[in-house]
């Protein structure tokens, strides 16, 4: 039989700049799926400091000093955190977004306007996320 | 305009030849006929400048995909630049005839019928999977060089040509031929279809066993067991023909169902991008997603 050769990179992501709308929506579906999945890790952690914290003394709460307020507001108060939260937006956003489009696909409704439905996507993503910004990022500095 | 700079010329000669007095020519005539040789010598410089710009213009730069397991040398794959004179409606495949008849007879790629009907030229141009047969130059950015390869996913066999066998292997494992236990009941009787039912599944008579679906398919490239578009497409074909009848739709509904059959499909639409068919491939499939769900969610 023939011998054959792998091409390797140009079978796959070495032809990105190629790819087309429904290939990204599908990259980034894939990559927001998963971080919302990550984050959702996260946020347990976070909010299982409300467990110690409900049990702490009427004072320590009222005066702001148990584990889970001091743990929300050493967090709210890094700038890089403020940015993430922008970005965990643009995440959700999309996911959200697109996800509804993908519903859309599986009921075999506007099939061919596909790539323009995914464009709409990102760029309410886009609008919805700047529009946010400033909420974010008020006091952050 | 180079039309234009003779007839200038002409003009000008003719009411020289009317003004002129058939004596000894004047000092007057000796400059007109000085001006229009130098005007004659520019429209001509004019002219050869503009056949070297038409013809820059008229050749067609390809990049193409070399590799030959059998030569020592060729093993190690490479593009071969080849500069082909273009003519109006010159396709990709008559470029590459070319450029084979005249530049290099070891140039190899699989061809036929020349009007998209055989299936055997889909190759990756200009990184897209298109038929060389039905890709105009003129659709692709002459500007750059084109670069014409074999198709992505698939083991090259040499040059353009890859190794097929996997695709009609999917192919088969659908049945792709009419099989109905729902036989008319005289022995000659005609077995007809109705004309929306042959509206249904009019798009999906279409394929010709290309492989640019199954080439572009993301899916198809990670999981070596997928039907892939074209074979579903084809199960579409059949399992949607009511005259096959319901025992022979749960059979075709069962090889869709499979692990590897039309679950796998992440709608990414690649296939239905570059069928040259223009075959609604994804439509095809999801709405077999739903034929399956239907067939197996029962609430009572
Ligand atoms: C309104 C909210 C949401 C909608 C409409 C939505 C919709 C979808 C849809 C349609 C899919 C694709 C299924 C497919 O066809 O393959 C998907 C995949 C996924 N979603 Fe969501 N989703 C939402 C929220 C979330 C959340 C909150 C998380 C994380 C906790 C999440 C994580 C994922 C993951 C991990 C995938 C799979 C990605 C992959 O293909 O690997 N989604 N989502
Ligand atoms: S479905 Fe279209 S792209 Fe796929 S093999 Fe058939 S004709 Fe070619
Ligand atoms: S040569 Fe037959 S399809 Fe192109």
């Amino acid at each position: 039989m023939s011998q054959s050769y792998n091409r390797g990179l140009i079978e796959d992501f070495g032809r990105w700049r190629e790819f087309s709308a429904g290939m990204w929506a599908w990259i980034f579906h894939k990559f927001t799926g998963w971080v919302l999945v990550g984050y959702l890790f996260t946020h347990i952690a976070v909010l299982s400091t409300a467990i110690p914290a409900a049990g702490a003394e009427e004072a320590v709460l009222t005066a702001g000093e148990d584990v889970y307020t001091q743990t929300i507001v050493t967090l709210e108060d890094l700038l890089l955190v403020r940015i993430l939260e922008v970005g965990l937006l643009a995440v959700a956003v999309f996911h959200i977004l697109n996800g509804t489009r993908l519903l859309l696909v599986d009921l075999g409704i506007g099939l061919e306007s596909q790539d323009k439905s995914f464009y709409a996507s990102l760029i309410l993503t886009g609008a919805i996320t700047v529009a946010s910004v400033p909420t974010f990022i008020a006091g952050a500095f | 305009m180079s039309t234009d700079a003779p007839q200038t010329t002409d003009e000008t000669s003719e009411t020289s030849t009317e003004d002129a007095p058939a004596e000894a020519p004047s000092a007057g005539d000796r400059r007109r006929a000085q001006k229009q040789e130098r005007a004659a010598e520019r429209a001509r410089e004019e002219a050869e400048a503009e056949a070297a710009a038409e013809a820059a213009k008229n050749t067609v730069h390809l990049k193409v995909f070399r590799y030959d397991p059998e030569v020592e040398g060729k093993q190690e794959p490479r593009f071969d630049d080849f500069h082909v004179p273009y003519e109006k409606g010159m396709t990709v495949l008559d470029a590459l005839m070319y450029a084979r008849d005249t530049y290099d007879s070891s140039l190899t790629f699989r061809h036929s019928c020349r009007q998209a009907i055989c299936g055997s030229d889909a190759l990756f141009i200009d990184g897209s999977q298109r038929l060389g047969c039905k890709t105009q130059l003129s659709d692709l950015d002459m500007e750059t060089p084109i670069r014409v390869e074999p198709l992505p996913h698939a083991d090259v066999v040499k040059d353009l040509v890859v190794d097929m066998e996997h695709f009609y292997e999917q192919m088969e494992a659908v049945e792709p031929y009419f099989q109905t236990d729902d036989l008319p009941d005289e022995e000659l009787e005609e077995q007809r279809q109705s004309r929306e039912n042959r509206e249904k599944v009019k798009m999906s008579t279409r394929c010709i066993w290309c492989s640019a679906c199954m080439s572009s398919c993301n899916i198809a490239a990670g999981d070596n067991e997928y039907l892939g578009p074209a074979a579903i497409n084809k199960a579409y074909r059949f399992a949607m023909d009511e005259r096959e009848g319901e025992e022979m739709k749960q059979k075709r509904l069962e090889i869709l169902e499979q692990e590897h059959g039309v679950w796998r499909c992440q709608t990414q639409f690649s296939c239905t991008n570059v069928c040259p068919k223009d075959i609604p491939l994804t439509e095809h499939i999801q709405e077999l997603k739903r034929e399956a769900v239907k067939n197996n969610l029962k609430f009572w």
